[in-house]
């Protein structure tokens, strides 16, 4: 599944990113914790956080992460917009918290 | 082949840039993506750990045909009870390092887990060297 098809199954806002958006989607990752991400994340994965400083693009990068899912409306800082743009990683928003979000993600993406 | 980074303390903006270029010269020698994954993962929380408790530090990379040795030496407050650093959950960082996400305590255990031999040494005030070897044919553990 594409990135394209969960941001409109899911009502996701694109905020940076675009040149990432055909990245391919396998699996997804829920966590705060950027240790627990860098060890335990694996390639393709879309991933579920509350974090929205840089560091978050800097660990997508090195862990091929397909995309970044903020929860609760929240927006990146603007360090984080233009590296998730020259890393193409995108960064999308929904309005749900945490739990409502991932437990979407997952009836989807267990029907591939 | 053999290179070398400078890391400053408190820089947490450029974490994981080593990390990055590191990757990507695994990527043009065509090491194995397993291998060069736990390389990257292993280097970065090493970086971490100096921008969030010490002052300076540098990282020396030495690649052979056998295997990656990344050497971290960093000037600052040393780690007393290394068995106790290495706890998973074991965290002197500050609140604030804490709310960004960094600081859970997983950063030397994902180190270890990561590297096929990990060795620190610490003196108290001074500073830490940490030493990674991981082997580039994994069967050559
Ligand atoms: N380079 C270092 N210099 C001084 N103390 C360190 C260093 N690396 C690790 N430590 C100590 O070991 C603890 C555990 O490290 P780690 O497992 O990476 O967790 P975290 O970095 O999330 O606190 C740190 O909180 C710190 O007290
Ligand atoms: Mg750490």
């Amino acid at each position: 599944m594409k990135i394209t098809d969960i941001i409109q199954a899911l009502d996701l806002k694109i905020i940076s990113g675009q040149n990432g958006l055909s990245n391919e989607i396998k699996g997804g990752y829920v966590s705060d914790l950027l240790s627990d991400v860098m060890g335990n994340a694996t390639e393709g994965q879309i991933w579920i956080t509350l974090q929205t400083h840089q560091n978050i693009i800097a660990i997508a990068s090195l862990k091929e992460i397909s995309a970044i899912i903020l929860v609760k409306g929240s927006l990146p800082e603007n360090d984080t917009i233009e590296k998730s743009n020259t890393e193409n990683i995108p960064v999308l928003s929904s309005d749900l918290d945490t739990f409502s979000i991932a437990g979407r993600l997952f009836d989807i993406l267990k029907m591939e | 082949m053999q290179f070398k980074h400078k890391i400053a303390g408190g820089d947490f903006a450029k974490a994981g840039n080593i990390a990055s270029s590191v990757k990507k010269i695994l990527r043009q020698l065509n090491i194995d993506h397993a291998v060069s994954k736990r390389i990257v993962i292993a280097l970065y929380e090493g970086e971490v750990n100096v921008v969030a408790h010490a002052y300076s530090g540098i990282v020396d990379v030495d690649i052979d045909e056998e295997k990656i040795k990344i050497t971290i030496t960093d000037k600052g407050p040393g780690i007393a009870d290394i068995e106790q650093a290495m706890e998973e959950g074991y965290s002197t960082a500050t609140p604030q390092v804490r709310e960004m996400g960094f600081g859970a305590g997983l950063g030397l255990s994902n180190m270890k887990k990561n590297s096929d031999s990990m060795n620190i040494s610490s003196v108290p005030a001074e500073g830490t060297i940490v030493e990674l070897i991981t082997y580039i044919k994994p069967d050559a553990r």
